[in-house]
C-alpha cells in the first residue's frame, strides 16, 4: 500500500479486491458495534458523561498554555523530566538521546499512535537500538512491517492463519511441528516470547491516554498488561504524548475514562488503567530509575482556534472507525497514513497537509454515525465539509470535478433554469428506465453504473411534487 | 529559541490576547478545587450493595471473589485457592504490615516470600489500597509494602481487600489518596485493575491471559 496519503483511490480498489481483508472486516466489524451499544445501555448516565467529557477538553484547549506549564511543574516536582518536541525529528532525537545516554540496546514499547506518527521504530533500528512492540496486535504488525489498521485493534485486518504464518516465520527457535491452530496457542506463544523481552529491555516506551495537570501524572490504558511490564521492568520509562492529552484533575480523568472503554471495546473499564508519576521512590523495590515525558506538537498547535479545533478533543477510542461504512468496507490501510477512519480523514490533512491527503475528506458518505457515537462529540462530518471547502479553494480537485461543480453552481443559482433542466432530465431518464425502473447506464455516470443500477426517476421533480401537494 | 519556547509562543498566539493572568487564575482555582463531575449511581449504596456490585463486575470479566469475616482466615483461603488452581504452595508478598501480621502458619505448608516479583513466582498476594464497586476495580499503589511487579508478573494475583476500603466510585478513592499523600502528590504508580489480563487482538476473540496474570482472586474481608 502507498503510504503517501495521496493514493487513496488505488488503495481502495486493492482493499475491495483483497479477500482476506474483506473476510476479516465482515467477521469482526459488527462485534464492536454490539459491544458498545450494550455498554451504553448499562450506564444511564453515559450521554451526560459525554457532554462533560467534551466540556473538560474544551476548557483545557482554551487554556492549553497554562495547563501545560502546570503539568510540567508537577512532573519536575516528582523527579521526572519533560522534553518538548515541535516536530517528529525533535521527538525522535530526544528519545534516541535518552537511549544512548543509558546505552540502551533493547527497547520494549507499549502501544502508541504517536510513535507511529514519528516513525520511532525505524529511527531506533537505524541507530542500533532494537524496538520491540509488546501489545499483541502491534507485535504482529511489527513482524509484518505494517502500520496499524485500527487505532485500538491494530491487527484487525488480519486473520488467524496469517498470524500463524507470521509466528512460524519469526519464531524459528521453536518446534516447527507445534500446534498453532487455535488462537489461544498463538497468544501463549507471544506471551512467552515477549516475557523475555520485558525482562531484558533497557528502556520502556509507552504512550499516554491522558496527562494530569494537577499531579504531573501520565495514564495508560491496556487490557493485556503489556504497558505495565514495559514501564516497570526496565531502568528507564519514556512516555510519548502529544500536547492535547492534558486533563486538569483526577476527577476529570475519571469522567473521560468512563466513556473511553465503553466507546472503544464496550468494556465498563479496561483491565489495566495505570497512573504513573515520576521515577522510583526511596524504598521502592521496582519501577524505573528515570521517568521522561516527550511532548509532541507536530502541527496540532496550528489547529487551535480554527474551525478544526474540536478534533483535538479526540481520545483515540476508535468508535468512529467501528461505526463507519467506508472504514468497514476498505479497512484502515487504505487511508494511507497513521490515523484511519473518519477521525483519520479529519486529522491527517491537519498534520501532513491537505495537499498530501487530497482524497480523505471525500472518504465519507456523510451518514453521521461517527459524530453520533463519538464520546467527545466531535462534529466529524462538519470538519470533513470544511476540508472539502479548503480543497476547492486551493484547486486540489481534478479539473473535471471543479468544472462540474462550477457548472452545477451556475445552474443552481438560476432557479427557473434549474427547474426546467431537472424536469427535462427527470422525464428523459424516466422514459429510458421505463419498465425496469432502473438504469444500467447513464452518460457521465459510468463510475456509478459500472457496479450497480441507478434507480430511474419517476418522471416528476421534487419541486413539481411539492407544488402539487400544496394545492 | 528552544522548542519549548517556540511551542508556548505559538500556543499563546492562538489564545485570546491579554487574558493570560485571568486564565492562569481560573486554572489554578480549578486545580485546587478538583471538583467532582457527574458520578454514576451504580456503585452508591451500603456495604452489602458495594460488595454485590463489585463481585458481579469482577466475575463478569473473569476474576473470582470470596468474602470472609475474619482477616485471620486469609492464609487458609490463599492456601485453598492455590490448591484449587494446582499451583505450588508458594506466594510472594511485599512488607505490608497487615499482610506481615497474618497467621500464615494457618495456611498449612504454604511458603511466603517477601519482596518484588521474580520471574519464577507463580502467585502473589497484595493488599489493595482500595476497591471500586462501579466497575469491579482494585486500586493498588506502589511501594515496598506492595511492589507493583506483584500485580503483573505472577500468573495468579491474590488481592486482600478490606470491605471498609471498597468505595462506590473512583472519586472517593481520590479523596482517600489525597488525604494519604497530600494535595497534588501521587504514589509513583497507581494501578486500577479490573480482572485478569486479556487480549482480543486476533479476530476479536477474547483470550486470557495476554501478558499479565491469568487469574485474579479478590478476598474481601468484612468488619475490618
Amino acid at each position: 500500500m502507498d503510504m503517501s496519503g495521496a493514493a487513496f483511490p488505488d488503495n481502495v480498489s486493492r482493499a475491495l479486491a483483497d479477500g482476506k481483508l474483506q473476510y476479516a472486516m465482515t467477521e469482526t466489524g459488527p462485534r464492536f458495534i454490539q459491544k458498545r451499544a450494550k455498554a451504553r445501555e448499562a450506564l444511564p448516565e453515559f450521554d451526560q458523561l459525554r457532554d462533560q467529557a467534551r466540556d473538560i477538553k474544551d476548557h483545557v484547549l482554551a487554556n492549553l498554555d497554562v495547563y501545560l506549564e502546570r503539568y510540567e511543574a508537577r512532573v519536575r516536582a516528582s523527579g521526572g523530566q519533560v522534553h518538548w518536541a515541535e516536530t517528529p525529528d525533535q521527538a525522535r532525537a530526544a528519545i534516541l538521546g535518552i537511549c544512548r545516554k543509558v546505552k540502551a540496546r533493547l527497547v520494549t514499547k507499549g502501544k502508541s499512535m504517536i510513535s507511529e506518527e514519528i516513525d520511532l521504530n525505524q529511527h531506533l533500528a537505524e541507530n542500533g537500538v532494537t524496538p520491540v512492540e509488546t501489545d499483541l496486535g502491534e507485535y504482529i504488525i511489527q513482524l509484518r512491517n505494517e502500520r496499524p489498521s485500527h487505532i485500538i485493534a491494530p491487527a484487525v485486518h488480519l486473520t488467524r492463519d496469517q498470524v500463524e504464518a507470521d509466528f512460524r516465520k519469526a519464531h524459528t527457535h521453536l518446534d516447527p511441528n507445534r500446534d498453532l491452530t487455535e488462537i489461544p496457542s498463538l497468544v501463549e506463544e507471544a506471551r512467552a516470547v515477549l516475557r523475555q523481552k520485558y525482562l531484558a529491555a533497557d528502556v520502556g516506551v509507552t504512550g499516554a491516554n491522558f496527562l494530569i495537570a494537577e499531579t504531573g501524572t501520565s495514564i495508560i490504558v491496556t487490557n493485556e498488561g503489556n504497558g505495565d511490564l514495559t514501564q516497570n521492568l526496565p531502568r528507564v520509562h519514556i512516555v510519548l504524548a502529544s500536547i492535547e492529552k492534558i486533563v486538569p484533575t483526577l476527577e476529570d480523568a475519571s469522567t473521560i475514562l468512563r466513556v473511553l472503554a465503553r466507546s472503544a471495546t464496550g468494556q465498563d473499564f479496561s483491565n489495566y488503567t495505570t497512573l504513573s508519576t515520576g521515577p522510583r521512590r526511596a524504598g521502592d523495590l521496582d519501577g524505573p530509575d528515570e521517568y521522561h515525558v516527550v511532548i509532541l506538537d507536530n502541527g496540532r498547535v496550528n489547529v487551535l482556534g480554527t474551525e478544526f479545533q474540536d478534533m483535538l478533543r479526540c481520545i483515540r477510542c476508535g468508535a468512529c472507525l467501528n461505526h463507519c461504512p467506508v472504514y468497514n468496507a476498505i479497512g484502515g490501510h487504505a487511508y494511507g497514513w497513521v490515523y484511519p477512519g473518519p477521525i483519520g480523514a479529519v486529522v491527517t490533512p491537519a498534520l501532513i497537509g491537505i495537499e498530501n491527503a487530497p482524497h480523505l475528506p471525500n472518504a465519507s458518505t456523510f451518514c453521521g454515525r461517527c459524530e453520533e457515537v463519538c464520546p467527545m462529540r466531535i462534529p466529524i462530518p462538519r470538519m470533513l465539509r470544511h476540508w472539502r471547502e479548503k480543497e476547492f479553494e486551493r484547486h486540489l480537485q481534478p479539473a473535471a470535478m471543479r468544472w462540474g461543480l462550477g457548472l452545477w453552481a451556475w445552474v443552481a443559482r438560476r432557479p427557473a433554469l434549474y427547474r426546467r433542466a431537472t424536469a427535462l432530465a427527470a422525464r428523459i431518464l424516466a422514459n429510458q428506465g421505463h419498465g425496469a425502473g432502473r438504469l444500467a447506464s447513464v452518460p457521465f455516470a459510468s463510475g456509478w453504473t459500472q457496479n450497480r443500477d441507478l434507480p430511474a426517476p419517476q418522471g416528476k421533480t421534487f419541486h413539481q411534487l411539492w407544488k402539487e401537494r400544496r394545492r | 529559541m528552544s522548542a519549548r519556547e517556540t511551542m508556548f509562543t505559538r500556543i499563546r498566539a492562538r489564545l485570546p490576547a491579554g487574558t493570560a493572568a485571568q486564565r492562569a487564575a481560573a486554572v489554578d482555582e480549578r486545580l485546587a478545587r478538583h471538583a467532582r463531575n457527574l458520578v454514576p449511581a451504580r456503585g452508591a449504596g451500603d456495604e452489602a450493595h458495594r460488595i454485590g456490585v463489585f463481585t458481579a463486575m469482577m466475575e463478569a470479566v473473569g476474576g473470582t471473589v470470596e468474602t470472609l469475616d475474619d482477616v485471620n482466615d486469609v492464609p487458609h483461603a490463599v492456601a485453598a485457592y492455590l490448591r484449587r488452581g494446582n499451583l505450588p504452595a508458594h506466594v510472594r508478598r511485599g512488607v505490608d504490615p497487615l499482610l506481615a501480621r497474618l497467621p500464615w502458619h494457618r495456611g498449612g505448608a504454604i511458603e511466603v516470600a517477601e519482596g518484588r516479583a521474580e520471574e519464577s513466582d507463580r502467585a502473589s498476594v497484595t493488599r489493595a489500597f482500595a476497591g471500586v464497586a462501579e466497575s469491579g476495580t482494585i486500586i493498588q499503589i506502589s511501594g515496598p509494602e506492595n511492589p507493583t511487579t506483584l500485580n503483573f508478573l505472577p500468573e495468579a494475583h491474590i488481592v486482600l481487600l478490606e470491605a471498609s476500603q471498597l468505595f462506590g466510585s473512583y472519586e472517593e478513592v481520590w479523596t482517600k489518596l489525597r488525604a494519604a499523600m497530600g494535595e497534588g502528590n501521587m504514589p509513583r504508580t497507581v494501578n486500577m485493575i479490573s480482572g485478569p489480563s486479556r487480549t482480543a487482538d486476533i479476530e476479536q476473540t477474547i483470550v486470557r491471559p495476554a501478558h499479565g496474570p491469568k487469574n485474579m482472586h479478590v478476598i474481601i474481608v468484612r468488619g475490618s
